[in-house]
């Protein structure tokens, strides 16, 4: 089973004096795949990646690339390369030769060399640039130049250490694609670092959530946005209107869930069957789960006043204020253009289904995270 | 249109002005010493108050073995005295701009630099103190019983030596620091994590970025070391044989000022050579060199 997985994390842990920047993690990331971890900065996320590396020690723990432990194996003899936030292309050679670079280190005799970073060159579409310098190249080719010169390499695992943070906004959508596409057809295995949700959600098989050391939720994007287990991944992953309330009475298959304001908000007791009265939980709606003056499912109804109208084309949206209890929501627009003449001060009725409200019981440690 | 020339021209004057004591300083201190340098070394002396234009100061200096030797000699061991500090200055900058963080790299900096609050000719005196025959060394020895006599460690060219790297020091230290501070980590990480070592990331990536900061640093230790008075004289004594030494003779002992000039400007056109070839196979330019 073991020769499945390219890399594996067993209880890692990293202390930092008394500060703990990874908190015993295990995952077993299988071959082949993209995996993303995703978290805010200061989580942890860029340590655990410079362990995978070998740039930094566990406290405790094991880490095992192609079935075998590399603790104590250092950075360059590792069968993994890593893609640097800023790149870090080196300036004092030209793009042949920083693609060259690791295979001299390994003494590939100089024939193999020629033909090998050729090859490379022409997979990542830039099969005329070597002569090129560094500083002749544009964000995207840089990018490109990064990942060849590892993927040369032919390693286990490629690491990605926010490789799109530099870029604008447009060329950062590109490169979106473009990786994904790459890591098709390549097949590498890719852990891919970020604190930028798309890039995680579009890109990746698989995301690990990462809050304060430890993963909150690991799977497939559309697990982690359409069931979150944490109140972390609800209000981390995607857009969320966010309450704090009290769980109430069950009606049917319904619990009701008392807001401090006076509101209520519905839930549905199918998909918290764990909720019991009086216990204090968040809150979160996903702003497209909301309707406006629609016709589905009205388990939840609230009159509401148009705040303000934030048009952005496909992910237009409108801030609302309920009329009841004073609470801003976010509401998405249908890309229907229905609403297109909407505007500030109009009233509108919003609904949503039960099973769209998410509650989670609030426990010390993610009152800290939130 | 008038107006507009008129607006450059005050600019121009404005520049000009701004650029004064640059150009004075340039000119007064810089140029017409060494106008008058060169005029006085190639004119002769037949009697009081009569000159004459000559080479004749320049072909003893050729034809004089003594001269000839010691201006080689001073080249060599100035040379030397850069490669040294280069060796020894490059690993104490690296470990300070690279290996310490926070508090304990300004800490370090900081006790290169006391050494240099004191003069030039107080801290030789100390070398002096130490190695001297009745010195702490030679005293330490003897007490330790290591040695029989008293040991005598000035006057030889190892002490000369010794004297010029550490005078020179903080010269090198200082732009090799800078230069390696903007080394980016990320760069030498990406060295190690595609399979370098320790020695061929520091020749491939470590060396090549600190190479405008190597040949500011050494140029200055160079020119520092060649015009240098006291140490050579100091710990060498009368054996040390620095071309300065010479140009001193000529001038201040033998009054031979024609002489000493010429001197002086074959010194300026080693320096001058030697750091052109220097830049030439390093292959820096001295802008870069300097910016």
């Amino acid at each position: 089973m073991a020769d499945q997985f390219d890399l594996e994390c067993r209880d890692v842990v990293k202390k930092f004096d008394a500060f703990t920047a990874v908190d015993s993690i295990s995952i077993a990331i299988p071959k082949g795949s993209f995996f993303s971890i995703l978290g805010p900065s200061g989580c942890g996320k860029t340590t655990l990646l410079r362990m995978l590396a070998g740039f930094q020690a566990p406290t405790s723990g094991d880490i095992l690339i192609n079935g075998s432990s590399v603790l104590g194996v250092p950075p360059n003899r590792r069968p993994v390369n890593m893609v640097f936030q800023h790149l870090a292309l080196f300036p004092m050679m030209n793009v042949a030769e920083n693609v060259a670079y690791g295979l001299k280190r390994r003494g590939v005799d100089r024939s193999t060399i020629e033909k090998k970073v050729n090859d490379t060159l022409a997979r990542v579409g830039l099969p005329d640039s070597g002569p090129k310098q560094i500083s002749q190249l544009s964000g995207g080719q840089k990018q490109r130049i990064a990942i060849a010169r590892c993927l040369v390499l032919e390693p286990a695992v490629l690491l990605l250490d926010e490789p799109l943070g530099a870029l604008d906004l447009k060329l950062r959508e590109h490169m979106k694609v473009e990786l994904k596409q790459l890591q098709n057809e390549i097949g590498t295995t890719f852990v891919y670092i970020t604190h930028d949700q798309s890039e995680a959600l579009v890109m990746s098989d698989q995301v690990a959530v990462m809050n304060a050391g430890r993963f909150e939720q690991v799977g497939a994007p559309q697990d982690l946005y359409y069931s979150p287990q944490t109140a972390f991944v609800a209000g981390f992953v995607g857009e969320s209107n966010r309450w704090k309330g009290t769980v109430g009475k069950t009606q049917g298959d319904q619990i009701v869930i008392n807001l401090p304001t006076g509101g209520s908000v519905v839930a549905s007791r199918v998909v918290h069957p764990e909720l019991s009265e009086g216990q204090t939980v968040d809150v979160f709606v996903r702003p497209e789960a909301i309707a406006i003056d629609g016709q589905g499912k009205t388990d939840n109804a609230i009159g509401a006043k148009v705040e303000n109208v934030l048009f952005n084309g496909a992910a237009s949206s409108v801030q609302v204020r309920d009329s009841a209890t004073g609470h801003e929501m976010t509401v998405a627009l249908p890309q229907t253009g229905a609403f297109a003449n909407l505007k500030a001060g109009d009233t509108v009725n919003l609904t949503w289904a039960a099973e769209q409200t998410r509650c989670f019981a609030k426990s010390e440690k993610q009152g800290a995270a939130a | 249109m008038t107006t507009s020339t008129g607006k450059a021209g005050a600019m121009r004057v404005g520049a000009l002005l701004l650029a004064m004591p640059l150009l004075l300083w340039l000119f007064l201190l810089v140029i017409l010493p060494h106008v008058d340098l060169l005029l006085v070394s190639l004119r002769e002396r037949i009697s009081y108050g009569k000159y004459e234009f000559s080479l004749i100061n320049y072909i003893e200096f050729f034809v004089e073995p003594l001269y000839w030797n010691t201006y080689v000699r001073t080249a060599v061991m100035s040379l030397m005295a850069t490669v040294l500090t280069l060796m020894i200055g490059f690993p104490v900058s690296y470990y300070i701009a690279k290996v310490m963080r926070g508090k304990g790299k300004n800490v370090l900096f900081l006790l290169c630099l006391i050494p240099f609050w004191v003069s030039e000719l107080v801290r030789t005196f100390g070398w002096m103190i130490l190695l001297r025959e009745s010195g702490v060394i030679s005293n330490f020895l003897q007490w330790a019983g290591i040695a029989d006599g008293p040991i005598e460690m000035l006057y030889n060219d190892a002490t000369i030596m010794v004297g010029l790297v550490y005078t020179s020091m903080l010269f090198m230290v200082v732009p090799l620091v800078s230069v390696l501070d903007s080394l980016d980590d990320s760069l030498i990480e990406a060295g190690y994590d595609l399979g370098g070592n320790a020695f061929t990331v520091t020749r491939d990536i470590v060396i090549p970025h600190a190479m405008p900061g190597i040949a500011s640093g050494c140029i200055v230790v160079f020119m520092l070391t060649l015009g240098n008075y006291l140490t050579p004289n100091l710990l060498g004594g009368k054996d040390s044989l620095w071309f300065t030494e010479q140009i001193y003779t000529q001038f201040i002992t033998r009054f031979n000022w024609e002489s000493g000039s010429a001197f002086g400007f074959l010194l300026l056109v080693l320096s001058s050579l030697i750091v052109w070839i220097g830049l030439k196979l390093s292959r820096q330019t001295l802008s870069e060199t300097v910016s």
